[in-house]
């Protein structure tokens, strides 16, 4: 770079203007010229789009946009925390906060929008948020830690519900506030937004439309304390979020002399050069574009800052076509409810015609808009998204198949036959990167890549909102099987086969060992190996659901199995961060004797270990040593407590509300048939976790409706629901069967874990599997309740199998010395415990003393530690 | 050499800078897992035995959490060589050279082991 290179000065390190820097750099424009970037936020540009999984364990970090090392190698200059102040076009210089001036030859402002503020009364108090930066999640978040239990936002549109949702996830009591009299009325048309109602009412937030915030009032510290409403009501709330809709920051180029639009956005021509200074430029957010719009969606600003970037090579010799205007189109998850919609959603063409699909009790809502001649013009989809890859781009083309087809849920007589296939290859899959499905495919053929992971990286296609992945997985598959290339969909380097394939050969060859089944059906050089971590706990698994039936040895821990297991299952105890294990006794339902309380109260204070009563109704001890476990558990077995499989993919608890016995409302015994539940499916092992919930009454106090199975009372006996979760991507459960008595409820049961356990991917939870498997919850339903496969005998008999062969593992294992005797923290010194494992004093019980673990041992005097050793040591 | 019928337990040995410091028996493993032991000095070795009845040792500590922990992982192959994988973050350790399979950047040492 020479010192009298041409300098590029961008304004703004937001998503556009990092998509810019990296347009720059692909055409080597950082090579020839010197590129400046002037910052406000305190960070490099991130992933905004995304900000909202912040509050679901995403660190500021993990959010970053910027790749690693990109701006060192390509020379860029980033100033951070000091925005510009001030541009002098006639010198062409720009001025910054702390007074920094800057020259340019080419000025590009990507400032991005501000969150509008609407003027009421008490607007700044304390405890009022916009939602916009990394910085203001920051400050919500320890404000409604500190201060609030009630929380307000007020604009019900995309980004409102956004932040409802995250302050729903920080517990608080959440209101949204909408002036239109529909949530999203931008994107969805009154049926979508009352679908979309319907559903976040069931999630316990209060929505409030067609009204207006009027007033926040505060308490006498200046703190929010209500929000008086245009109807006159009041809303008692601690937080306020203001997500009434962006505007475009434009100041700077109106203080400038640059035109602005009408309604804001600084004006561009269509390679984004502003449209009275052809050394500035402006792209993404704060630009309004050659057809006189501000786009406030990503995409639209990537294919600007690229349209940008070309203008300024061009300048150099490259030819380019402009920026004209984008496509809508959206697609998003909001408070777990997918909502999308696409071309003319709202049915403004002359003469078209809707195709509606509703089922309110779903939360379900459909319409697609079609010309006369049948072509497709756009749509609404509210509750169910999954079509949305194929719709969008069959956009302005006659569908192969029936609108009406094309709405109707998967099994109510909609045709599978429209896949990825049939759009045509100019139609654009991923919408974030215009990525069409010709240059898929061509990365594939002409690039040769030959995984999913390669075209991403090859076409970027999917690497923005991740909403087109789907169907880009199904369309690189497809390519590669025309290739002739076979797909590996093998469990792991060991097996070509899936869990659901290892799972029928164990089962039909009744093969009982894993080294026999590593030599028989294993990649030929993985044959007599020692297989991997990934597929010894699978198949371990796979032979323990299996082992009655197919005659292998039902304790874990005999023969070649004690291999496979998994840490935890091979000690029966789960480890803990410093090489120490917890203890996680089984309590059915929850209900507990005072006198078994007072049992563990007692080994825990004997033994000196750390407990907690765990999120799944029951108590664990923490902190024993490997050494340990035989005479702790030796306790509890006598007492008459069994192994919680607390380390296992196996059944965790059933969980249990007080239910009729005691509660007021209770309609049915939910303990004990929580316990019920719970003695049978014990032991059982599947490809993941299983847990399971029964509720006295439709108030839902053990949170069924959150679990792999979960049981609701009814007045006629029990609701059966399946594939709830909690965790990182929760799912509420689906209702399999209604109004069960007894006996059916737990055969159906029956039926459905065995299915599950006989068709799932190795740690696919029941929910992950239900949206996967095909046909999905109808298949399952025709399949466990019709019985449409004919399997349900057998699948009753494996279950069966399973109850009448379960035995206590931990008793076992106390009843076999040669099995006790792994359980030594040295091969060589087996009564000397291990002296890592130390523990220091926390609020009255004990912690790992992790200091310990930061320094290496101590050296100990070589002859006490000889004598420690002797006789194992002896040569 | 003919291997003596008559002698029915094998050893596991190890060999430290001062020569080769015996284990335990071969019979206390267990194919396709680990044991810790303790050595003189204070050290802890993870001990495997894999399915075709080698040996391997490496340091019990487990690099990246300071838990001493390896043994208790679950063992491996990948491209013929053995690994353990720790059961705490899930990283892999060749048993041979004691290199970490997932981070360049992570050594720990490894031991010459004989069974007789
Ligand atoms: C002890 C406990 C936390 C507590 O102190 O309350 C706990 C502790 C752990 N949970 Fe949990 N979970 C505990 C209740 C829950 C619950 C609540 C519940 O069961 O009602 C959930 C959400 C419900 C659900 O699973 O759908 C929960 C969702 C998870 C997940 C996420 C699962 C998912 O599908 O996303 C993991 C990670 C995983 O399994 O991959 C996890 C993993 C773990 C692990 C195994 C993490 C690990 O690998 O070390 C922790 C082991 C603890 C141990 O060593 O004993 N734990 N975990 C709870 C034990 C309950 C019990 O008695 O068995
Ligand atoms: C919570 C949330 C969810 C969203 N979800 C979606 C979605 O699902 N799909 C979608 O398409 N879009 C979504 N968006 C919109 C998307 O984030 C924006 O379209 C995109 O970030 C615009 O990029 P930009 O670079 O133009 O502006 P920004 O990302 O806002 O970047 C502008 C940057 O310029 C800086 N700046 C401003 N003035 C100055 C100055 N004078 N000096 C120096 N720096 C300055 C700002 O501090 C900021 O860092 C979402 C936005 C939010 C807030
Ligand atoms: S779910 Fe119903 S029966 Fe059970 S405790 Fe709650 S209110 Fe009572
Ligand atoms: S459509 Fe967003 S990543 Fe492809």
């Amino acid at each position: 770079m020479t010192g009298n290179a041409q300098r590029i000065v961008l304004i703004g390190h937001g998503m556009v203007g990092q998509r810019f820097l990296e347009a720059l750099a692909e055409r080597g424009l950082t090579r020839t010229h010197r590129v400046t970037v002037l910052a406000e936020e305190p960070r490099p540009a991130y992933d905004r789009v995304q900000l909202t999984s912040y509050f679901s364990g995403t660190s500021p970090d993990e959010l970053s946009v910027t790749p690693e090392g990109f701006l060192d190698e390509h020379g860029i200059e980033l100033h951070l925390n000091d925005p510009v102040v001030a541009i002098d076009r006639e010198t062409r210089r720009v001025t910054t906060e702390s007074g920094v001036t800057h020259p340019y030859d080419t000025l590009v402002l990507a400032t991005g929008s501000y969150p509008f503020v609407p003027p009421v009364p008490g607007k700044d108090a304390d405890g009022c948020f916009v939602y916009r930066t990394i910085e203001d999640l920051l400050a919500i978040e320890e404000y409604a830690k500190k201060h609030a239990t009630t929380g307000t936002v007020v604009g019900g549109g995309l980004l409102g519900l956004e932040a409802a949702g995250a302050l729903q996830g920080l517990g608080l009591d959440t209101h949204i506030v909408e002036f239109a009299p529909r949530l999203m009325p931008v994107q969805v048309d009154e049926g979508g937004g009352s679908a979309l109602r319907r559903t976040i009412t069931g999630m316990g937030l209060e929505v409030h439309t067609g009204v207006g915030g009027k007033e926040i009032k505060t308490d006498a510290d200046g703190a929010v304390r209500a929000m008086a409403l245009s109807d006159d009501s009041e809303i008692a709330t601690d937080l306020v979020v203001f997500s009434a809709g962006v505007r475009p920051r434009d100041q700077l180029a109106r203080d400038a002399g640059l035109d602005v639009g009408e309604r804001g956005g600084v004006a561009v021509d269509e390679q984004c050069r502003t449209t009275n200074d052809p050394a500035v430029f402006a792209i993404g957010e704060c630009a309004q574009a050659a057809d006189g719009r501000v786009y406030g969606l990503v995409a639209p600003g990537y294919e600007m800052a690229e349209t940008a970037a070309k203008a300024i090579a061009a300048e150099d010799g490259e030819a380019c076509d402009g920026f004209s205007g984008a496509d809508l189109s959206t697609k998003l998850k909001l408070l777990g409810v997918g909502v999308a919609s696409f071309g003319d959603a709202h049915g403004a063409a002359d003469d078209c015609l809707d195709v509606v699909y509703s089922d309110s009790r779903a939360g379900i809502y459909k319409k697609l808009v079609v010309a006369p001649d049948g072509t497709l013009l756009g749509g609404v989809l509210v509750g169910d998204t999954d079509s949305y890859g194929l719709l969008r781009p069959l956009t302005g083309s006659v569908p192969p198949v029936s609108p009406e087809q094309l709405v109707l849920p998967a099994g109510a007589g909609a045709p599978a036959a429209l896949g990825p296939s049939a759009l045509p290859d100019e139609a654009v899959i991923c919408n974030c990167h215009n990525v069409t499905k010709g240059s898929i495919r061509g990365a594939v053929t002409d690039h040769e890549c030959t995984t999913v992971p390669e075209v991403k990286k090859c076409t970027k296609a999917g690497s923005g909102c991740g909403s087109c992945v789907k169907v880009l997985t199904t369309l690189v598959n497809d390519e590669l099987e025309a290739q002739g290339v076979t797909i590996d969909k093998g469990l792991c380097g060991c097996f070509t086969y899936t869990r659901a394939e290892l799972y029928e050969i164990v089962r039909t060859l009744r093969i009982t060992s894993y080294a026999a089944l590593l030599d028989s059906h294993g990649r030929e050089e993985a044959k007599r190996s020692d297989g991997c971590e990934v597929c010894k706990p699978t198949v371990a698994s796979i032979i323990a659901s299996l082992a009655p039936t197919i005659g292998a040895e039902g304790y874990v821990l005999d023969g070649e199995q004690a291999a496979l297991q998994d840490t935890n299952d091979h000690f029966l105890a789960n480890m803990q961060k410093n090489g120490s294990y917890s203890i996680v006794p089984r309590i059915p339902g929850g209900e507990i004797t005072p006198e078994k309380l007072i049992v563990i109260g007692e080994v825990a204070r004997d033994f000196g270990l750390y407990t907690k009563i765990t999120g799944g109704q029951r108590i664990d001890l923490f902190g024993a040593r490997v050494d340990q476990l035989p005479q702790i558990w030796g306790r509890l077995v006598d007492a008459g407590f069994e192994s919680g499989h607390a380390y296992g993919k196996a059944l965790r608890t059933v969980k249990s509300c007080v239910g009729w016995t005691w509660c007021r409302y209770g309609v049915q015994d939910s303990v004990k048939m929580a316990i019920q539940l719970e003695l049978r499916y014990r032991g059982l092992r599947s490809p993941h976790k299983l847990k399971s919930a029964v509720s006295g009454c439709a108030r839902e106090c053990a949170e069924a409706q959150s679990k792999d199975f979960g049981v609701i009372a009814t007045a006629g006996g029990w609701n059966l629901y399946v594939g709830g979760n909690g965790g990182a991507t929760p799912r509420h459960a689906d209702l399999l069967a209604q109004d069960l008595s007894d006996a059916e409820l737990v055969r159906l049961i029956d039926r459905f874990l065995m299915f599950y356990i006989r068709t799932a991917d190795r740690l696919e939870r029941t929910s992950v599997w239900l949206e996967r498997i095909e046909g999905g919850l109808d298949h399952v339903r025709d399949v466990v309740v019709h019985d449409s496969l004919g399997l349900c005998d057998e699948l009753e008999a494996l279950m069966a199998d399973h109850v009448a062969n379960y035995r206590d593992e931990w008793a076992e294992t106390l009843a076999d010395p040669d099995r006790l005797r792994r359980f030594v923290s040295f091969v060589n010194a087996p009564g000397t415990p291990d002296p890592t494992v130390q523990f220091v004093p926390e609020r009255d019980q004990v912690k790992p003393d992790l200091n310990l673990l930061q320094i290496r041992p101590l050296d100990a005097s070589e002859a006490a530690l000889d004598n420690a050793l002797e006789g194992a040591s002896a040569r | 050499m003919t291997l003596a019928p008559e002698r029915i337990t094998l050893r596991v040995e190890l060999r430290l800078d001062r020569g080769w410091h015996s284990i335990c028996e071969l019979s206390d493993l267990t194919p396709g897992r680990g044991a810790a032991a303790l050595l003189p000095n204070g050290e802890q070795v993870a001990l495997f035995l894999d399915r075709a009845g080698r040996t391997y040792a490496i340091a019990n500590r487990d690099p990246f959490t300071g838990a001493y922990v390896l043994s208790r992982g679950l063992l491996g192959s990948a491209a013929g060589r053995p690994f353990v994988a720790s059961p705490l973050l899930k990283q892999r350790f060749d048993l041979e050279t004691g290199r970490c399979l997932d981070d360049d950047e992570v050594t720990i040492r490894a031991y010459t082991t004989r069974t007789l």
